[in-house]
């Protein structure tokens, strides 16, 4: 919490004066161009290995994607000239390996395809390199609408509806629209679709931030004593339980066993954290339980998850091979991984999305994969540092409900593929092909640099009170104020 | 609000724990399981990828990979099949493989110790890593005739040839015998065809009989009994036994020469005389006389009971049985009862015997060559044992000319003078009634040896009750002689 703290203190100035303390920008740019650079090398080690022509187009490839980052860099600049300089590289260099593991496995089945006879599929790549540009365009938009995160507390229960529509609306239309292996979560019209849960998600953990900064002492209330533990009353129970309602239709209705995991976890996690009370956990981790097992009775679909996480070679040819090959591709890879470009990873159904990161496993081997992690790891700890460091609770809990979104995720994801966990489908986020995904996470990363911003920009920039500037407001009617957003 | 805050980032990094540890034991600990497992084509597909070493015999290519535009990038062919699977084997998508495919896998696929050098400046160059080549000691004309003569007359049998002096196998053909391209078929249908075709098969196909098949041997063993008795005090004039039938010792059975026949005219028989007419009460006398000991260590020296034996492919090891007591010893010494042998081991002694009782290591595979026919390493002959000494080598030779002499059947080559001894086993739960395998083992020139070999044909050929050694086995015997001495060997 140190470098907070330094900064605020240095910046005590004037705010109309350019800032003389450290934004960390430049060491932002520094990193997003060191970012570019390992991108675009192991773009150069895929075209070697699959015997491609190594041209300067490659290069050029790599300069194109350093401007676009540019770009977003130059917003941040703009918009949020404190916020911390980790997050945007992490993802930059995230979202660069899944675009040139997705190109590698475009390779693949070109190259299938032409021994087949077979005209070349359409190019994954160029799709998510379009979805990348929406996704940093949306990034800036966010940055720029949303001056102050604080804001956004006010359209809680917007949010908090928007979010159960969104979420809702590919269970009740019709299966030809919205399902897809199974699953019913897209709502998809011509060639095009979107998976509106990764947007809900959003909006969720903005309302339900929103929501138990609200009534954060009505939960920190006194309750039975049980074990050690204060219970809360029951009656509060109330956003749990609704929590736990969603994740259950969820798991019904859209067949989605990985949303419905995340949200549950989710809230389960923003209570806590507004509550500070264990017992939450304890409740929530108890409901759970019954519910998985209520679950794992009832449901087919959560049965077969299970018996192929136990053991996927039983059932080999049918519903453990993906799983199956997963491992197998890990396993072939080993520590160092056969070299991009060098393995086989398109031997695993959907390689290029909810596999990716075995994919990465067969050719980057453990050390990659570590690797990875830890850019992960970096950017959920930058975002909870972000929710330590700011002053205001809504911001606090929407810091913590994003970054924990993105590690639960990415825990249920790797861990599925990894036969950790029972597989759920989820798409790891920034690596896996999917617009949806790549989009929101994008709109995540914008929320969270507001909020680091807001932690690291100097004391003196931002009123305690509600940002209205009352020099400037004239004579006008100052709205009443309904809620202080803040502490 | 901190305090759950910073304990939900350490539940993050236990979560990002557990992942690293469970991709530890995925990537680590089971690697080589998942890498290993049949199911998992990585490697498999790697391999075929790889431009595979090709296995030729003096010049001629008899596997190699040519390039296919399926996504298998080359397919093996085997050009003269089923006369060389049992040495190649087959190299299957679906069944793995087989034979020199299996055990000489390494040279081929390109990852043996010896192509280091080679990868690494394939990896320096940017060349295509390719498999390095293996050269057979096989002589093609030897060789084709061997399988000629066993399948042309329909025969089930072996044949194997051996330089003496150097163990290379010049020839190694069993029948009836498979052809390995359907199953290199990148067809999945034909591999599971032929496959099917191939276990189905009666006799069977993919049994190589020289080496994966051991036989009683019948009368060839008393070459074994005769190495024993020349040295422990025996000489080729030693009376035994003349009787046409004697009773094993302390049993009721009786034990008669062929067609019950007197051994020569005389009371008693010399050595010399009971192995040219191989005479079993004779030998069984003598057998008896030995005991079990000296008989075992004289098989053992010879390199019976071996199972370490692979040239490279693994040898089934031959074996004498138990020898409980003196009757036991006399069954076994005209090669019945639980005595077995491959025809390579077979093959083997007579080659001792030629070679003046060194015994060399039999061996398939000549040279091994770099992907650009580079010489990489080369197979020196290898002296395995010493059987008997040189003089021994000479007086059982001299007995073998005997055998030799009196041994009818055609195909006898003018010039040369052969040495060899004939063998008609009976086996199974009827012997009498059940055709005998017929024995020829044998080498050449008798005074300057060349070549050996020991032919086997199940179940009496063509002559099936009638069946001799000397009528069956031998005219190919010597056939493949001629032929192998034909090439200047």
């Amino acid at each position: 919490m140190a470098a907070p703290e330094i900064s605020r203190a240095a910046g005590a100035g004037n705010r109309a004066d350019p800032p003389a303390l450290p934004t960390g920008r430049t060491i932002e740019l520094l990193l997003l161009v060191f970012s570019v650079v390992i991108v675009t090398s192991a773009l150069v080690l895929v075209e070697a290995n699959q015997e491609q022509e190594l041209t300067p187009t490659l290069l050029y490839v790599g300069l194109a994607y350093l401007v676009v980052l540019g770009l977003a860099h130059l917003a941040v600049r703009r918009f949020a000239p404190y916020a911390d300089p980790l997050i945007l590289p992490s993802v930059g260099l995230l979202n660069g390996l899944g675009l040139v593991m997705i190109h590698r496995l475009d390779l693949a089945d070109a190259d299938r395809a032409a021994l087949l006879g077979q005209d070349p599929p359409d190019s994954l790549v160029f799709r998510q390199i379009l979805w990348t540009a929406l996704g940093l365009a949306l990034f800036i938009a966010v940055l720029w609408r949303v001056k102050d995160h604080r804001t956004l507390a006010r359209y809680g229960f917007t949010c908090g509806l928007a979010g159960l529509v969104l979420l809702a609306l590919p269970g009740v239309l019709p299966s030809s629209i919205s399902e897809v292996n199974g699953a019913k979560l897209w709502i998809r019209i011509g060639g095009a679709g979107i998976q509106p849960g990764e947007f809900a998600k959003i909006l969720l953990i903005i309302f339900f931030s929103a929501y138990l900064v609200q009534k954060r002492d009505l939960f920190a209330g006194a309750g039975r004593r049980f074990l050690g533990m204060e219970l809360p009353r029951a009656r509060d129970l109330a956003p749990l339980l609704v929590a736990w309602g969603l994740s259950v239709v969820i798991l019904v209705f859209e067949r989605d066993l990985g949303s419905s995991l995340l949200i549950f976890g989710m809230v389960l996690v923003l209570l806590y954290a507004a509550t500070e009370r264990v017992s939450w956990l304890v409740i929530g981790l108890s409901i759970f339980a019954v519910g998985a097992f209520i679950a794992y009775q009832l449901f087919g679909h959560v049965q077969v998850r299970v018996e192929v996480w136990l053991d996927p070679f039983t059932d080999y040819d049918n519903r453990g091979y993906q799983i199956a090959q997963a491992l197998f591709g890990l396993g072939t890879g080993g520590v160092g991984g056969t070299g991009l470009g060098a393995g086989r990873p398109d031997l695993v159904p959907f390689a290029e999305s909810d596999f990716i990161f075995s994919s990465l496993g067969e050719e980057l081997g453990l050390i990659g994969l570590a690797s990875i992690l830890i850019v992960y790891l970096v950017l959920i700890t930058r975002g909870l540092r972000s929710a330590l460091a700011v002053r205001d609770n809504f911001g606090k809990l929407l810091a913590t409900g994003l970054a924990f979104s993105v590690a639960l995720q990415c825990f249920v994801v790797i861990g599925g593929v990894t036969k950790l966990i029972p597989l759920t489908g989820l798409t790891l986020p920034f690596l896996s092909y999917g617009g949806s995904s790549l989009l929101a996470n994008y709109a995540l990363v914008a929320l969270l640099l507001r909020i680091s911003n807001a932690a690291r920009a100097p004391l003196t920039r931002r009123p305690a009170a509600p940002a209205v500037p009352i020099a400037d407001a004239g004579t006008e009617l100052v709205p009443r104020p309904t809620q202080g957003p803040g502490a | 609000m901190n305090t759950p805050i910073r304990r939900i980032a350490v539940a993050v990094m236990v979560l990002i724990l557990l992942l690293l540890g469970n991709l530890t034991y995925v990537q680590v600990v089971k690697a080589g399981d998942y890498r290993d497992d049949p199911r998992n084509q990585r490697v498999l597909l790697a391999e075929y990828a790889r431009k595979r070493g090709q296995i030729s015999a003096d010049g001629q290519v008899v596997a190699q990979s040519v390039e296919t535009d399926d996504r298998l990038q080359y397919q093996r062919q085997y050009p003269a099949g089923p006369v060389w699977s049992p040495i190649t084997g087959y190299y299957s998508v679906i069944y793995s493989s087989s034979g020199l495919e299996r055990y000489a896998d390494p040279v081929l696929n390109g990852s043996d110790d010896r192509l280091f050098a080679r990868r690494l400046s394939d990896l320096i160059t940017g060349r295509d890593p390719a498999g390095g080549n293996v050269v057979l000691t096989t002589k093609p004309a030897v060789q084709e005739r061997a399988y000629d003569e066993l399948s042309r007359r329909g025969y089930t049998g072996s044949v194997v040839a051996i330089a003496p002096k150097t163990g290379e196998i010049l020839a190694m053909a069993s029948t009836p015998s498979f052809d390995p391209n359907p199953l290199a078929s990148h067809n999945t249908a034909t591999q599971q065809e032929a496959w099917k075709a191939d276990n189905a098969a009666d006799p069977a196909t993919l049994t190589n009989r020289a080496i994966d098949q051991t036989y009683p041997p019948g009368s060839t063993f008393k070459l074994v009994d005769t190495a024993a008795a020349l040295q422990n005090g025996y000489t080729p004039d030693s009376q035994l036994t003349a009787a046409p039938n004697i009773t094993l010792t302390g049993t009721n059975t009786t034990l008669e020469n062929y067609a019950g026949t007197q051994c020569g005219t005389g009371q008693t028989a010399s050595l010399r005389e009971a192995l040219a007419r191989s005479c079993n009460t004779a030998f069984a006398q003598l057998g008896g006389e030995l005991g079990a000991d000296k008989l075992r260590a004289q098989a053992d020296a010879f390199g019976i009971g071996r199972s370490d034996l692979s040239i490279p492919m693994p040898v089934t090891a031959s074996g004498v049985g138990d020898l409980p007591d003196t009757a036991a010893v006399q069954q076994s010494s005209i090669g019945q009862r639980d005595v077995r042998l491959t025809p390579l081991q077979n093959a083997m002694i007579v080659a001792s015997i030629a070679n003046g009782g060194q015994t060399m290591a039999p061996h398939l595979v000549k040279e091994v060559q770099g992907p650009d026919l580079d010489v990489i390493d080369t197979t020196e002959p290898d002296r395995i044992g010493t059987s008997m000494p040189a003089s021994v080598a000479a007086t059982l030779t001299d007995l073998m000319i005997g055998s030799e002499n009196r041994t009818s059947g055609g195909g006898k080559i003018t010039g040369v003078q052969i040495a060899s001894k004939t063998g008609t086993a009976e086996h199974g739960t009827d012997p009498k009634n059940t055709p005998p395998h017929a024995w020829y083992v044998a080498f050449a020139p008798a005074e300057n040896p060349q070549v050996a070999v020991a032919v086997l044909v199940e179940n009496g050929g063509d002559r099936a009750l009638e069946a001799t050694g000397g009528s069956v086995a031998a005219p190919i015997g010597r056939a493949v002689i001629a032929e192998a001495l034909r090439g200047g060997q």
